[in-house]
Protein backbone atom coordinates (compact mmCIF):
# COMPACT_ATOMS: atom_id res chain seq x y z
CA UNK A 1 0.00 0.00 0.00
CA UNK A 2 2.58 2.51 1.09
CA UNK A 3 4.90 1.52 -1.78
CA UNK A 4 2.25 2.53 -4.27
CA UNK A 5 1.12 5.79 -2.70
CA UNK A 6 4.47 7.44 -2.01
CA UNK A 7 6.03 7.30 -5.51
CA UNK A 8 2.69 8.37 -6.96
CA UNK A 9 2.74 11.48 -4.78
CA UNK A 10 6.37 12.25 -5.63
CA UNK A 11 5.57 12.00 -9.35
CA UNK A 12 2.73 14.39 -9.01
CA UNK A 13 4.74 17.05 -7.20
CA UNK A 14 7.60 16.74 -9.68
CA UNK A 15 5.29 17.21 -12.63
CA UNK A 16 3.75 20.24 -11.02
CA UNK A 17 6.99 21.90 -10.03
CA UNK A 18 9.04 21.26 -13.13
CA UNK A 19 7.36 23.62 -15.59
CA UNK A 20 7.15 26.89 -13.60
CA UNK A 21 10.68 26.33 -12.32
CA UNK A 22 12.03 25.91 -15.85
CA UNK A 23 10.09 28.99 -16.95
CA UNK A 24 11.53 31.15 -14.16
CA UNK A 25 15.11 30.15 -14.90
CA UNK A 26 14.63 30.48 -18.66
CA UNK A 27 13.38 34.03 -18.18
CA UNK A 28 16.20 34.94 -15.79
CA UNK A 29 18.94 33.48 -18.01
CA UNK A 30 17.68 35.18 -21.18
CA UNK A 31 17.15 38.61 -19.61
CA UNK A 32 20.08 40.38 -21.36
CA UNK A 33 18.77 39.16 -24.74
CA UNK A 34 15.20 40.47 -24.54
CA UNK A 35 15.50 43.24 -21.98
CA UNK A 36 16.56 46.04 -24.36
CA UNK A 37 13.49 45.34 -26.53
CA UNK A 38 11.13 46.05 -23.64
CA UNK A 39 12.95 49.22 -22.61
CA UNK A 40 14.93 47.76 -19.71
CA UNK A 41 18.63 47.88 -18.95
CA UNK A 42 21.06 45.52 -17.25
CA UNK A 43 21.41 47.40 -13.98
CA UNK A 44 17.62 47.31 -13.58
CA UNK A 45 17.60 43.54 -14.03
CA UNK A 46 20.42 43.20 -11.50
CA UNK A 47 18.48 45.36 -9.07
CA UNK A 48 15.42 43.11 -9.43
CA UNK A 49 17.54 40.08 -8.50
CA UNK A 50 19.19 41.91 -5.59
CA UNK A 51 15.88 42.97 -4.06
CA UNK A 52 14.31 39.65 -5.01
CA UNK A 53 17.01 37.88 -3.00
CA UNK A 54 16.54 40.26 -0.07
CA UNK A 55 12.77 39.71 -0.12
CA UNK A 56 13.14 35.93 -0.42
CA UNK A 57 15.57 36.03 2.50
CA UNK A 58 13.10 38.04 4.56
CA UNK A 59 10.35 35.66 3.51
CA UNK A 60 12.07 32.70 5.17
CA UNK A 61 11.17 34.52 8.35
CA UNK A 62 7.92 36.22 7.32
CA UNK A 63 6.22 33.59 5.18
CA UNK A 64 7.84 30.37 6.35
CA UNK A 65 8.44 30.95 10.07
CA UNK A 66 5.52 33.33 10.64
CA UNK A 67 7.70 35.90 12.40
CA UNK A 68 7.58 39.58 11.46
CA UNK A 69 10.64 41.69 10.82
CA UNK A 70 10.32 45.32 9.81
CA UNK A 71 14.05 45.88 10.19
CA UNK A 72 15.72 43.81 7.52
CA UNK A 73 17.34 46.94 6.12
CA UNK A 74 19.86 46.41 8.93
CA UNK A 75 21.22 43.23 7.35
CA UNK A 76 20.82 44.55 3.81
CA UNK A 77 22.69 47.76 4.67
CA UNK A 78 25.37 46.07 6.78
CA UNK A 79 25.95 43.70 3.85
CA UNK A 80 26.42 46.73 1.61
CA UNK A 81 28.82 48.40 4.03
CA UNK A 82 30.70 45.14 4.60
CA UNK A 83 31.40 44.82 0.89
CA UNK A 84 32.19 48.54 0.66
CA UNK A 85 34.69 48.47 3.54
CA UNK A 86 36.71 45.69 1.91
CA UNK A 87 36.82 47.35 -1.52
CA UNK A 88 37.37 50.85 -0.18
CA UNK A 89 39.91 50.22 2.60
CA UNK A 90 41.48 46.85 2.07
CA UNK A 91 41.64 44.90 -1.19
CA UNK A 92 40.16 44.88 -4.71
CA UNK A 93 38.47 41.50 -4.44
CA UNK A 94 34.81 40.86 -5.17
CA UNK A 95 34.73 37.45 -3.41
CA UNK A 96 36.27 38.91 -0.25
CA UNK A 97 33.86 41.84 -0.42
CA UNK A 98 30.95 39.39 -0.55
CA UNK A 99 32.44 37.39 2.32
CA UNK A 100 32.69 40.54 4.45
CA UNK A 101 29.09 41.44 3.53
CA UNK A 102 27.91 38.02 4.71
CA UNK A 103 29.97 38.05 7.91
CA UNK A 104 28.88 41.54 8.97
CA UNK A 105 25.19 41.11 8.13
CA UNK A 106 24.87 37.58 9.51
CA UNK A 107 26.76 38.35 12.72
CA UNK A 108 24.45 41.32 13.33
CA UNK A 109 21.43 39.13 12.57
CA UNK A 110 22.62 36.44 14.99
CA UNK A 111 23.30 39.00 17.72
CA UNK A 112 20.09 41.01 17.35
CA UNK A 113 18.11 37.80 16.89
CA UNK A 114 19.48 36.42 20.16
CA UNK A 115 18.49 39.61 21.97
CA UNK A 116 14.95 39.47 20.54
CA UNK A 117 14.30 35.73 20.60
CA UNK A 118 12.24 35.73 23.81
CA UNK A 119 9.84 38.36 22.44
CA UNK A 120 6.92 37.57 20.18
CA UNK A 121 4.47 39.37 17.92
CA UNK A 122 4.45 43.15 17.93
CA UNK A 123 7.27 43.41 20.52
CA UNK A 124 9.54 41.36 18.31
CA UNK A 125 8.59 43.47 15.28
CA UNK A 126 9.23 46.75 17.13
CA UNK A 127 12.66 45.55 18.25
CA UNK A 128 13.60 44.64 14.68
CA UNK A 129 12.89 48.25 13.66
CA UNK A 130 14.79 49.61 16.66
CA UNK A 131 17.94 47.62 15.91
CA UNK A 132 17.82 48.66 12.25
CA UNK A 133 17.51 52.33 13.21
CA UNK A 134 20.50 51.97 15.55
CA UNK A 135 22.54 50.70 12.60
CA UNK A 136 21.25 53.55 10.46
CA UNK A 137 22.29 56.24 12.93
CA UNK A 138 25.69 54.67 13.53
CA UNK A 139 26.35 54.68 9.77
CA UNK A 140 24.96 58.20 9.50
CA UNK A 141 27.10 59.61 12.33
CA UNK A 142 30.38 57.74 12.02
CA UNK A 143 31.74 60.03 9.32
CA UNK A 144 35.38 58.94 9.36
CA UNK A 145 34.58 55.30 8.61
CA UNK A 146 31.24 55.20 6.83
CA UNK A 147 31.33 58.53 5.03
CA UNK A 148 28.28 59.63 6.98
CA UNK A 149 25.38 61.07 5.02
CA UNK A 150 27.25 60.94 1.72
CA UNK A 151 27.94 57.26 2.17
CA UNK A 152 30.96 55.17 1.38
CA UNK A 153 32.24 56.08 -2.08
CA UNK A 154 35.35 55.86 -4.14
CA UNK A 155 35.41 52.12 -4.72
CA UNK A 156 34.55 49.88 -7.64
CA UNK A 157 33.69 46.21 -7.81
CA UNK A 158 36.71 44.18 -8.90
CA UNK A 159 36.84 41.82 -11.91
CA UNK A 160 36.69 38.11 -11.08
CA UNK A 161 39.82 36.01 -11.55
CA UNK A 162 39.57 32.33 -12.35
CA UNK A 163 43.22 31.32 -12.79
CA UNK A 164 44.32 32.91 -16.05
CA UNK A 165 40.76 33.93 -16.98
CA UNK A 166 39.41 37.31 -16.02
CA UNK A 167 35.70 37.97 -16.01
CA UNK A 168 35.32 41.70 -16.12
CA UNK A 169 32.15 42.27 -14.13
CA UNK A 170 33.37 45.78 -13.40
CA UNK A 171 32.91 47.24 -16.86
CA UNK A 172 30.52 44.78 -18.46
CA UNK A 173 26.94 45.10 -17.20
CA UNK A 174 25.83 41.82 -18.78
CA UNK A 175 28.62 39.88 -17.09
CA UNK A 176 27.79 41.56 -13.80
CA UNK A 177 24.15 40.54 -14.24
CA UNK A 178 25.24 36.93 -14.69
CA UNK A 179 27.44 37.20 -11.60
CA UNK A 180 24.42 38.39 -9.61
CA UNK A 181 22.31 35.63 -11.15
CA UNK A 182 24.90 32.99 -10.17
CA UNK A 183 24.90 34.20 -6.55
CA UNK A 184 21.09 34.35 -6.65
CA UNK A 185 20.95 30.77 -7.98
CA UNK A 186 23.21 29.46 -5.22
CA UNK A 187 21.18 31.24 -2.55
CA UNK A 188 17.78 30.12 -3.83
CA UNK A 189 19.14 26.57 -4.18
CA UNK A 190 20.19 26.66 -0.53
CA UNK A 191 16.79 28.06 0.48
CA UNK A 192 14.93 25.34 -1.41
CA UNK A 193 17.10 22.68 0.23
CA UNK A 194 16.52 24.21 3.65
CA UNK A 195 12.75 24.25 3.23
CA UNK A 196 12.76 20.55 2.32
CA UNK A 197 14.81 19.68 5.40
CA UNK A 198 13.74 18.88 8.96
CA UNK A 199 15.02 22.29 10.09
CA UNK A 200 12.98 24.07 7.41
CA UNK A 201 9.91 22.05 8.31
CA UNK A 202 10.33 23.06 11.95
CA UNK A 203 10.11 26.71 10.79
CA UNK A 204 6.86 26.00 8.93
CA UNK A 205 5.58 24.16 11.99
CA UNK A 206 6.27 27.25 14.13
CA UNK A 207 4.37 29.38 11.61
CA UNK A 208 1.41 27.02 11.74
CA UNK A 209 1.25 26.50 15.51
CA UNK A 210 4.05 27.46 17.95
CA UNK A 211 2.40 25.73 20.91
CA UNK A 212 2.03 22.44 19.09
CA UNK A 213 5.62 22.75 17.86
CA UNK A 214 6.92 23.22 21.41
CA UNK A 215 5.01 20.16 22.57
CA UNK A 216 6.58 18.14 19.78
CA UNK A 217 9.91 18.76 21.50
CA UNK A 218 11.12 21.60 19.28
CA UNK A 219 12.52 24.59 21.21
CA UNK A 220 10.61 27.37 19.45
CA UNK A 221 12.72 30.39 20.52
CA UNK A 222 15.94 28.73 19.41
CA UNK A 223 14.48 27.80 16.03
CA UNK A 224 13.10 31.31 15.49
CA UNK A 225 16.58 32.64 16.25
CA UNK A 226 18.13 30.23 13.73
CA UNK A 227 15.55 31.25 11.13
CA UNK A 228 16.24 34.91 11.84
CA UNK A 229 19.98 34.41 11.41
CA UNK A 230 19.58 32.47 8.17
CA UNK A 231 17.20 35.15 6.92
CA UNK A 232 19.75 37.85 7.79
CA UNK A 233 22.40 35.81 5.97
CA UNK A 234 20.51 35.85 2.66
CA UNK A 235 19.54 39.49 3.05
CA UNK A 236 23.17 40.44 3.71
CA UNK A 237 24.22 38.63 0.52
CA UNK A 238 21.71 40.82 -1.31
CA UNK A 239 23.13 43.89 0.46
CA UNK A 240 26.67 43.00 -0.64
CA UNK A 241 25.48 42.67 -4.23
CA UNK A 242 23.71 46.03 -3.89
CA UNK A 243 27.00 47.75 -2.98
CA UNK A 244 28.72 46.08 -5.93
CA UNK A 245 25.88 47.12 -8.23
CA UNK A 246 25.98 50.79 -7.21
CA UNK A 247 29.68 51.06 -6.37
CA UNK A 248 28.73 52.82 -3.19
CA UNK A 249 27.07 52.14 0.16
CA UNK A 250 25.08 54.83 1.89
CA UNK A 251 22.89 55.07 5.01
CA UNK A 252 19.63 54.85 3.03
CA UNK A 253 20.40 51.14 2.53
CA UNK A 254 19.94 50.83 6.32
CA UNK A 255 16.88 53.08 6.53
CA UNK A 256 13.49 51.73 7.58
CA UNK A 257 12.07 52.63 4.16
CA UNK A 258 14.15 49.79 2.70
CA UNK A 259 12.82 47.43 5.40
CA UNK A 260 9.30 48.41 4.42
CA UNK A 261 9.99 48.05 0.71
CA UNK A 262 11.30 44.52 1.21
CA UNK A 263 8.21 43.58 3.23
CA UNK A 264 5.96 45.05 0.51
CA UNK A 265 7.77 43.01 -2.15
CA UNK A 266 7.35 39.79 -0.17
CA UNK A 267 3.69 40.41 0.65
CA UNK A 268 2.80 41.66 -2.83
CA UNK A 269 4.43 38.68 -4.50
CA UNK A 270 3.03 36.10 -2.09
CA UNK A 271 4.47 35.20 1.30
CA UNK A 272 3.40 31.59 1.13
CA UNK A 273 5.04 30.88 -2.20
CA UNK A 274 8.73 30.32 -2.69
CA UNK A 275 9.12 32.58 -5.75
CA UNK A 276 6.49 35.13 -4.74
CA UNK A 277 8.93 37.68 -3.28
CA UNK A 278 10.96 37.65 -6.51
CA UNK A 279 7.82 38.47 -8.51
CA UNK A 280 7.00 41.16 -5.94
CA UNK A 281 10.50 42.61 -6.29
CA UNK A 282 10.27 42.56 -10.10
CA UNK A 283 6.97 44.46 -10.02
CA UNK A 284 8.15 46.90 -7.36
CA UNK A 285 11.57 47.70 -8.82
CA UNK A 286 10.28 48.01 -12.39
CA UNK A 287 7.39 50.24 -11.40
CA UNK A 288 9.68 52.33 -9.21
CA UNK A 289 12.06 52.81 -12.12
CA UNK A 290 9.30 53.58 -14.62
CA UNK A 291 7.07 55.81 -12.48
CA UNK A 292 9.90 57.70 -10.77
CA UNK A 293 11.05 58.89 -14.20
CA UNK A 294 7.67 60.65 -14.52
CA UNK A 295 6.88 61.81 -10.99
CA UNK A 296 8.58 62.10 -7.64
CA UNK A 297 5.38 60.73 -6.12
CA UNK A 298 6.11 57.21 -7.38
CA UNK A 299 5.54 55.75 -3.91
CA UNK A 300 1.85 56.72 -3.90
CA UNK A 301 1.33 54.72 -7.11
CA UNK A 302 3.13 51.72 -5.71
CA UNK A 303 1.07 52.14 -2.55
CA UNK A 304 -2.16 52.00 -4.55
CA UNK A 305 -1.01 48.90 -6.41
CA UNK A 306 -0.01 47.31 -3.12
CA UNK A 307 -3.44 48.00 -1.63
CA UNK A 308 -5.11 46.55 -4.73
CA UNK A 309 -3.01 43.40 -4.55
CA UNK A 310 -3.71 42.91 -0.84
CA UNK A 311 -7.45 43.42 -1.42
CA UNK A 312 -7.85 41.28 -4.52
CA UNK A 313 -5.04 38.73 -4.10
CA UNK A 314 -4.69 38.35 -0.32
CA UNK A 315 -2.15 35.61 -0.88
CA UNK A 316 -0.07 37.75 -3.22
CA UNK A 317 0.42 37.68 -6.97
CA UNK A 318 1.76 34.13 -6.85
CA UNK A 319 -0.54 33.09 -4.03
CA UNK A 320 -3.13 31.47 -6.24
CA UNK A 321 -0.56 28.89 -7.35
CA UNK A 322 -0.02 27.84 -3.75
CA UNK A 323 -3.78 27.61 -3.44
CA UNK A 324 -4.04 25.27 -6.40
CA UNK A 325 -1.31 23.02 -5.06
CA UNK A 326 -3.29 22.46 -1.90
CA UNK A 327 -6.61 21.87 -3.59
CA UNK B 1 7.28 1.60 40.70
CA UNK B 2 5.06 4.25 39.28
CA UNK B 3 5.90 5.81 35.94
CA UNK B 4 4.43 9.21 36.76
CA UNK B 5 4.27 10.51 40.27
CA UNK B 6 2.86 13.87 41.29
CA UNK B 7 3.59 14.80 44.89
CA UNK B 8 1.17 17.29 46.41
CA UNK B 9 1.36 20.00 43.76
CA UNK B 10 -0.30 23.37 44.24
CA UNK B 11 -0.81 26.05 41.63
CA UNK B 12 -1.97 29.51 42.61
CA UNK B 13 -2.73 32.31 40.16
CA UNK B 14 -2.59 35.28 42.50
CA UNK B 15 -5.16 34.58 45.20
CA UNK B 16 -6.92 31.90 43.14
CA UNK B 17 -5.71 28.42 44.02
CA UNK B 18 -6.47 26.39 40.89
CA UNK B 19 -4.87 23.16 42.09
CA UNK B 20 -4.52 22.56 45.81
CA UNK B 21 -2.21 19.86 47.17
CA UNK B 22 -3.06 17.14 44.62
CA UNK B 23 -1.07 13.92 44.32
CA UNK B 24 -1.21 11.23 41.66
CA UNK B 25 0.62 8.01 40.93
CA UNK B 26 0.31 6.26 37.57
CA UNK B 27 1.68 2.74 37.07
CA UNK B 28 3.23 1.66 33.74
CA UNK B 29 0.55 0.43 31.32
CA UNK B 30 -2.25 2.06 33.30
CA UNK B 31 -5.07 4.13 31.84
CA UNK B 32 -5.97 6.83 34.31
CA UNK B 33 -8.92 9.15 33.90
CA UNK B 34 -9.27 12.54 35.58
CA UNK B 35 -12.84 13.76 35.93
CA UNK B 36 -14.53 16.63 37.67
CA UNK B 37 -16.91 19.52 37.06
CA UNK B 38 -15.93 22.56 34.98
CA UNK B 39 -13.36 24.69 36.72
CA UNK B 40 -12.15 21.83 38.92
CA UNK B 41 -8.54 22.43 37.84
CA UNK B 42 -8.16 19.40 35.58
CA UNK B 43 -6.46 21.20 32.70
CA UNK B 44 -4.31 23.22 35.12
CA UNK B 45 -3.23 19.93 36.69
CA UNK B 46 -2.35 18.64 33.19
CA UNK B 47 -0.42 21.79 32.42
CA UNK B 48 1.64 21.28 35.59
CA UNK B 49 2.44 17.69 34.63
CA UNK B 50 3.52 18.65 31.09
CA UNK B 51 5.43 21.73 32.19
CA UNK B 52 3.24 24.33 30.51
CA UNK B 53 3.85 26.35 33.66
CA UNK B 54 5.64 25.51 36.94
CA UNK B 55 3.80 24.55 40.15
CA UNK B 56 3.73 26.96 43.10
CA UNK B 57 4.81 24.05 45.28
CA UNK B 58 5.13 20.29 45.04
CA UNK B 59 7.09 17.88 42.85
CA UNK B 60 6.59 15.92 39.64
CA UNK B 61 8.56 12.74 39.01
CA UNK B 62 8.83 10.77 35.79
CA UNK B 63 10.20 7.29 36.32
CA UNK B 64 11.62 8.31 39.69
CA UNK B 65 13.40 11.38 38.31
CA UNK B 66 12.35 14.82 39.56
CA UNK B 67 11.30 16.83 36.50
CA UNK B 68 9.65 19.75 38.31
CA UNK B 69 12.23 22.19 36.96
CA UNK B 70 12.50 20.64 33.47
CA UNK B 71 11.12 22.82 30.64
CA UNK B 72 8.09 21.56 28.72
CA UNK B 73 10.06 21.13 25.50
CA UNK B 74 12.58 18.87 27.27
CA UNK B 75 9.89 16.79 28.96
CA UNK B 76 8.83 15.73 25.46
CA UNK B 77 12.27 14.25 24.91
CA UNK B 78 11.94 12.39 28.24
CA UNK B 79 8.84 10.62 26.95
CA UNK B 80 5.90 12.88 27.73
CA UNK B 81 3.47 13.62 24.91
CA UNK B 82 0.19 15.48 25.13
CA UNK B 83 -2.84 16.59 23.17
CA UNK B 84 -4.92 19.66 23.92
CA UNK B 85 -8.54 20.31 24.75
CA UNK B 86 -8.85 22.41 21.62
CA UNK B 87 -7.04 20.42 18.93
CA UNK B 88 -3.57 21.82 18.27
CA UNK B 89 -2.40 20.86 14.78
CA UNK B 90 -0.75 22.43 11.74
CA UNK B 91 -3.96 23.18 9.80
CA UNK B 92 -2.40 24.14 6.45
CA UNK B 93 -0.20 21.06 6.25
CA UNK B 94 -1.29 17.58 5.22
CA UNK B 95 -1.76 14.78 7.74
CA UNK B 96 1.49 13.26 6.53
CA UNK B 97 3.40 16.53 6.95
CA UNK B 98 1.94 17.02 10.42
CA UNK B 99 3.18 13.63 11.52
CA UNK B 100 6.51 14.17 9.72
CA UNK B 101 7.38 17.11 11.98
CA UNK B 102 6.81 14.92 15.04
CA UNK B 103 8.74 11.95 13.64
CA UNK B 104 11.74 14.10 12.67
CA UNK B 105 11.76 15.79 16.05
CA UNK B 106 11.71 12.41 17.79
CA UNK B 107 14.50 11.10 15.54
CA UNK B 108 16.70 14.01 16.65
CA UNK B 109 16.75 15.51 13.14
CA UNK B 110 15.10 18.82 14.07
CA UNK B 111 18.25 20.93 13.60
CA UNK B 112 19.30 19.27 10.35
CA UNK B 113 19.31 21.55 7.30
CA UNK B 114 19.52 18.54 4.98
CA UNK B 115 18.33 14.95 5.03
CA UNK B 116 19.58 11.93 3.10
CA UNK B 117 17.56 9.30 1.28
CA UNK B 118 17.94 6.61 3.91
CA UNK B 119 16.75 8.90 6.68
CA UNK B 120 13.86 10.10 4.52
CA UNK B 121 12.84 6.48 3.93
CA UNK B 122 13.00 5.72 7.65
CA UNK B 123 10.91 8.78 8.44
CA UNK B 124 8.37 7.80 5.74
CA UNK B 125 8.09 4.31 7.23
CA UNK B 126 7.46 5.71 10.68
CA UNK B 127 4.78 8.05 9.30
CA UNK B 128 3.03 5.15 7.57
CA UNK B 129 3.13 3.20 10.82
CA UNK B 130 1.43 6.08 12.66
CA UNK B 131 -1.14 6.46 9.88
CA UNK B 132 -2.05 2.79 10.16
CA UNK B 133 -2.20 2.91 13.96
CA UNK B 134 -4.63 5.83 13.87
CA UNK B 135 -6.47 4.65 10.70
CA UNK B 136 -5.68 7.83 8.77
CA UNK B 137 -3.94 6.24 5.78
CA UNK B 138 -6.69 7.28 3.36
CA UNK B 139 -6.60 10.90 4.54
CA UNK B 140 -2.79 11.06 4.57
CA UNK B 141 -2.43 13.65 1.81
CA UNK B 142 -5.33 15.88 2.77
CA UNK B 143 -4.90 19.09 4.73
CA UNK B 144 -5.51 18.48 8.41
CA UNK B 145 -7.60 21.65 8.58
CA UNK B 146 -10.09 20.11 6.15
CA UNK B 147 -10.67 16.90 8.12
CA UNK B 148 -13.57 16.08 10.42
CA UNK B 149 -13.16 16.87 14.11
CA UNK B 150 -12.66 13.19 14.93
CA UNK B 151 -10.00 12.73 12.26
CA UNK B 152 -8.23 15.92 13.39
CA UNK B 153 -8.12 14.49 16.90
CA UNK B 154 -6.77 11.21 15.53
CA UNK B 155 -4.09 13.16 13.66
CA UNK B 156 -3.14 14.98 16.85
CA UNK B 157 -2.89 11.66 18.66
CA UNK B 158 -0.80 10.28 15.76
CA UNK B 159 1.65 13.17 16.24
CA UNK B 160 1.83 12.45 19.95
CA UNK B 161 2.45 8.75 19.25
CA UNK B 162 5.20 9.61 16.76
CA UNK B 163 7.15 11.05 19.70
CA UNK B 164 7.42 7.47 21.07
CA UNK B 165 6.02 8.60 24.40
CA UNK B 166 6.34 6.60 27.60
CA UNK B 167 3.24 8.38 28.84
CA UNK B 168 0.46 9.91 26.78
CA UNK B 169 -1.62 12.76 28.23
CA UNK B 170 -4.93 13.46 26.47
CA UNK B 171 -6.92 16.54 27.47
CA UNK B 172 -10.60 15.86 26.72
CA UNK B 173 -10.02 13.84 23.56
CA UNK B 174 -13.75 13.67 22.77
CA UNK B 175 -14.58 17.29 23.63
CA UNK B 176 -17.25 18.75 21.36
CA UNK B 177 -17.76 15.52 19.40
CA UNK B 178 -20.92 13.76 18.31
CA UNK B 179 -21.75 10.09 18.96
CA UNK B 180 -19.95 8.71 15.95
CA UNK B 181 -16.74 10.68 16.50
CA UNK B 182 -16.68 9.98 20.23
CA UNK B 183 -16.98 6.29 19.40
CA UNK B 184 -14.14 6.57 16.87
CA UNK B 185 -11.73 8.35 19.25
CA UNK B 186 -12.65 6.18 22.26
CA UNK B 187 -11.97 3.12 20.07
CA UNK B 188 -8.56 4.50 19.14
CA UNK B 189 -7.66 5.12 22.79
CA UNK B 190 -8.83 1.63 23.72
CA UNK B 191 -6.66 0.05 21.01
CA UNK B 192 -3.63 2.09 22.08
CA UNK B 193 -4.11 1.05 25.67
CA UNK B 194 -5.14 -2.59 25.33
CA UNK B 195 -3.16 -3.66 22.26
CA UNK B 196 -0.10 -1.43 22.33
CA UNK B 197 0.12 -1.06 26.10
CA UNK B 198 0.52 2.70 26.27
CA UNK B 199 0.37 4.40 29.64
CA UNK B 200 -2.35 7.02 29.27
CA UNK B 201 -3.69 9.81 31.46
CA UNK B 202 -6.83 11.45 30.15
CA UNK B 203 -9.23 14.16 31.16
CA UNK B 204 -12.73 13.33 30.01
CA UNK B 205 -16.26 14.61 30.35
CA UNK B 206 -18.07 11.73 28.69
CA UNK B 207 -18.77 9.32 31.56
CA UNK B 208 -19.43 6.35 29.27
CA UNK B 209 -15.95 6.78 27.83
CA UNK B 210 -14.39 7.13 31.29
CA UNK B 211 -16.09 4.13 32.86
CA UNK B 212 -15.46 1.95 29.81
CA UNK B 213 -11.79 2.75 29.38
CA UNK B 214 -10.19 3.70 32.68
CA UNK B 215 -8.34 1.37 35.01
CA UNK B 216 -8.49 3.99 37.74
CA UNK B 217 -10.22 7.34 38.08
CA UNK B 218 -9.36 10.46 40.06
CA UNK B 219 -12.01 13.07 40.78
CA UNK B 220 -11.12 16.74 41.22
CA UNK B 221 -13.44 19.43 42.58
CA UNK B 222 -12.47 23.03 43.15
CA UNK B 223 -8.80 22.20 42.78
CA UNK B 224 -8.73 19.45 45.38
CA UNK B 225 -8.75 15.66 45.16
CA UNK B 226 -12.23 14.41 45.99
CA UNK B 227 -11.80 10.68 45.39
CA UNK B 228 -9.57 8.17 43.68
CA UNK B 229 -10.13 4.52 42.81
CA UNK B 230 -11.38 1.96 40.32
CA UNK B 231 -14.46 2.82 38.23
CA UNK B 232 -16.64 0.67 40.53
CA UNK B 233 -15.34 2.39 43.65
CA UNK B 234 -15.86 5.83 42.13
CA UNK B 235 -19.41 4.98 41.00
CA UNK B 236 -20.25 3.86 44.54
CA UNK B 237 -18.56 6.80 46.28
CA UNK B 238 -21.16 9.01 48.04
CA UNK B 239 -18.99 12.14 47.85
CA UNK B 240 -18.66 11.77 44.07
CA UNK B 241 -22.37 11.17 43.70
CA UNK B 242 -23.03 14.29 45.71
CA UNK B 243 -20.64 16.35 43.61
CA UNK B 244 -22.08 15.13 40.33
CA UNK B 245 -25.74 14.58 41.10
CA UNK B 246 -26.32 16.92 43.98
CA UNK B 247 -27.21 15.71 47.47
CA UNK B 248 -30.68 14.40 48.29
CA UNK B 249 -31.20 16.88 51.12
Amino acid sequence: MSETTIPAMADRTQQRNWLPLAAIWLVLITVPIWLPYVGGYNALASRVLVFGLAAMGLNLLLGFTGTMSFGHAAYFGLGAYGAGFVLRYWIHSTPLAMLAAILLGTAAGALFGALMAKRTGIYFAMLTIAFAQICYYVAYSWNSVTGGYDGLRGFQRAPLHFGPYIVNIRDNGVLFYYFVLAVFAICTGLMAMLLRSPLGRSFIAIRENPRRTRFLGIPVERHVWISFTISAFFTSVAGGLYALLNNFADPTALFYVISGNIVIMAVMGGMRSFWGPLIGAAVFVTLQDYISSMTVNWMSFIGMIFVAVVLFFPRGLLGFIGRRRRA
Amino acid sequence: MSLLEVRSVTKAFGSLVAVNDVSLSVAPGELRAIIGPNGAGKTTFFNLITGFFPPTSGHILLDGKDITEVAAVDRVGMGMARTFQITEIFPELTVRENIRVAVESQAGLRLRPWINRRQTAEVDDKIDEMLVATRLTEQADRLVGELSHGDQRSAEIAMALALKPRILLLDEPTAGMGEQETFQVAGLIRRLHKHTGYTIVLIEHDMRVVFNLADRIMVLTEGTLLAEGTPDEIAANPAVQAAYLGTAE
